[in-house]
């Protein structure tokens, strides 16, 4: 006969110790087990939730973005680069520079690698009495935007007036009858009106547009241009003084003026959304953190508690196990088998324990995941698609049940083991 | 066989010593059944189990085969020493309750390497007319197949010699006899026995008594 037989034998004979001491191991390998799934969950959740707010959030910042950027193309340059000795009480009140610079400068800083200016478009603007309809008007001359060539390429948000043509303002054409296509004369030369703007309630409607080049012979100045306008990226919020210096070191000569209050305003607004939409978020992370610690920390308290109670309940099993089998240990302890043969019959009974235990607790505690998990279908997905994950824990589990229990009747198994035949015989 | 000289064994009770063994000598030679006699309480069973080495004499020496003194032994080597030499019958049978008949009769294999088991427990079970309930367990059993079971278990390693302590004492006349008549069958093919009652009806089988009275052994 086999120490083995003799083990199973007894198990099957006195099913109740055997089952309370199982149910005992099921309790702690579930309890075990269920908590890291709950903590495993309790993150893929945390990272469900903030990975679905941070979509919507980049979806509604974008919006923001796409909004905002339209909005600043709609009202306009927000940067004017003029030269450095221009008085600015002259230019706010005549709104032109009364100062020149070379016309060069827009290529140059085009061509750096500046990245918080976009749209630069070089002008020539003077007001001047139209002499051949003794109107005042200002002549705005513009080649067209010059692209950066180091940035990715931008739609242009005027497009450039072609030579010996003029577009005309509002007030201009309405009140001198002008239309497209006629021919008109300013400062002795003759141009074709290719466009006649609607009313846009600013000093457009009194403007005149035609090409650089022949601003620059009507108002002989060759070569030269009184102001850049430019278009800020939204990303460069709040540095108006960098880019000032960084202008500087390219255009020596010239000032950067902010101008487009409302455009500032909203992407100021923009930037302080998103600011709140990243703190919320950053919230949610942290409130999601401080749970998932309190969950870590009890189940850093409980899980002991719990593993302690069913070693002492199978230890207390395997005590009354002992009692109760006085008489056959005496009676084996007298036909010969030694006190370590006594031991290892209550030590295989506890593997025995434990591993059953622990398998029925992996399976009992997968039940119980994946009914808890039923509604969250990626959470389970994620947790029961991890073969390697499931099989980890469930060796472990195992493994860690075998040696609770044999850790848990090792002093029962002692006392079997050092009982005394003669003790037992004469008693009987 | 099993020598015991001047064996003094005393048990500390509360408020006074009993001593159950006072300075006994006796031997069980080889083909002998000794049958020790005496009233309950008078140390058979002391001296049963003192020579069957597991209750240490305060005073004395137990020797077997005229050489080994069990009591120098570790005790793994004293268990298989006496599972090697000696097979117990009790009173009380002590058959172990979910094993079969056949389980039972084979427990002694525990201690053994041999695979013969099977053949041996068979050639037992039909030695003892135990063939009906081989896939018994005890508590199936009569008390004189019970007996019949823990005779056959103790004879399971071939032991040379058979400590048996009230054998008949839960057994009626005619299973009684049963039991005695396979010891004296055993004794007759070599073996020892050394046999403690109360009962005269052993006797009759004995090749030798001895009376024990409080603790000392007297010749019949």
């Amino acid at each position: 006969m086999k120490i083995i037989q003799l083990v199973i034998r007894e198990i099957l004979h006195r099913k109740l110790n055997f089952i309370l001491s199982v149910f005992a191991i099921i309790i702690a390998t579930s309890s075990l087990i269920c908590s890291v799934m709950l903590l495993r969950v309790h993150d893929l959740r945390t990272s469900e939730i903030l990975q679905k707010k941070e979509a919507e959030l980049k979806i509604r910042m974008d919006k923001l973005k796409d909004d905002t950027r339209k909005s600043m193309l709609k009202l306009g340059f927000n940067l004017v680069i003029l030269p450095k000795e221009q008085n600015m009480a002259d230019w706010y009140s005549d709104d032109y520079s009364t100062k020149y610079m070379p016309e060069s400068y827009a290529d140059r800083l085009a061509d750096s690698d500046i990245i918080y200016i976009r749209h630069i478009l070089p002008s020539l603007q003077e007001k001047i009495t139209w002499p051949e309809r003794d109107r005042t008007i200002i002549l705005m001359g513009t080649r067209g935007e010059v692209p950066n060539l180091h940035l990715s390429p931008k739609k242009p948000m005027v497009n450039p007036v072609p030579g010996g043509t003029i577009i005309l303002g509002y007030e201009l054409h309405t009140s001198l009858n002008i239309k497209v296509n006629d021919k008109i004369d300013l400062m002795g030369k003759t141009f074709t009106v290719k466009n006649c703007y609607q009313e846009r309630g600013t000093k457009d409607d009194i403007t005149a547009w035609i090409s650089l080049k022949d601003a620059q012979e009507l108002l002989k100045k060759e070569g030269l241009i009184n102001a850049i306008l430019a278009l800020k990226c939204l990303c460069a919020n709040n540095s108006l003084p960098v880019i000032r210096k960084e202008v500087a070191a390219i255009l020596p000569g010239t000032r950067v003026i902010e101008q487009g209050s409302k455009a500032i305003a909203r992407a100021e607004a923009r930037t302080q959304v998103a600011e709140e939409a990243r703190l919320t978020l950053e919230k949610e992370r942290q409130g999601r953190e401080i749970i998932g610690s309190e969950r870590k920390r009890m189940v850093s308290i409980l899980i002991p508690v719990i593993l302690l109670a069913c070693a002492l309940w199978v230890a207390f099993m395997g005590f009354i196990n002992v009692r109760t089998r006085r008489e056959e240990i005496g009676i084996l302890r007298t036909v010969g088998v030694s006190a370590k043969t006594i031991f290892m019959l209550f030590t295989w009974k506890h593997i025995f324990i434990g591993v059953i235990g622990g398998i029925s607790g992996v399976v009992f505690s997968g039940v119980l995941t994946y009914i808890f998990t039923a509604s969250m279908q990626w959470v389970q997905t994620e947790i029961f698609g991890s073969v390697s994950l499931i099989l980890k824990l469930a060796i472990v589990s195992v493994i860690g049940a075998s040696f609770l229990t044999i850790a848990a009747g090792w002093i029962p198994s002692m006392i079997a083991s050092g009982q005394d035949p003669a003790e037992v015989l004469r008693e009987e | 066989m099993i020598r015991l000289n001047n064996v003094t064994r005393y048990f500390d009770g509360p408020g006074e010593r009993v001593i159950a063994l006072n300075d006994v000598t006796m031997s069980l030679s080889s083909g002998e059944m000794l049958v020790v006699k005496g009233p309950s309480g008078c140390g058979k069973s002391t001296l049963l189990l003192t020579a069957a080495g597991m209750l240490r004499p305060d005073k004395g020496d137990v020797l077997y085969q005229e050489k080994n003194n069990p009591y120098t032994f570790p005790p793994d080597k004293r268990s298989k020493l006496r599972a090697e030499l000696i097979g117990f019958v009790f009173q009380q049978f002590h058959l172990i309750p979910y094993l079969t008949v056949k389980e039972n009769i084979i427990i002694p294999s525990l201690t053994t390497s041999g695979d013969d088991s099977d053949t041996r427990a068979r050639e037992l079970i039909g030695k003892f007319g135990l063939e009906a309930r081989i896939d018994h367990v005890p508590g199936q059993l009569s008390t004189g197949e019970k007996q019949r079971t823990a005779l056959a278990r103790a004879l399971f390693n071939r032991p040379k010699v058979i400590m048996a302590d009230e054998p008949t004492g839960n057994l009626d006349d005619d299973n009684a006899h049963i039991v005695l008549n396979h010891l004296k069958g055993y004794v007759e093919e070599g073996g020892s026995v050394l046999l403690v009652t109360h009962s005269a009806m052993a006797a009759e089988y004995a090749t030798r008594i001895l009376n024990m009275k409080d603790g000392f052994l007297i010749k019949a």
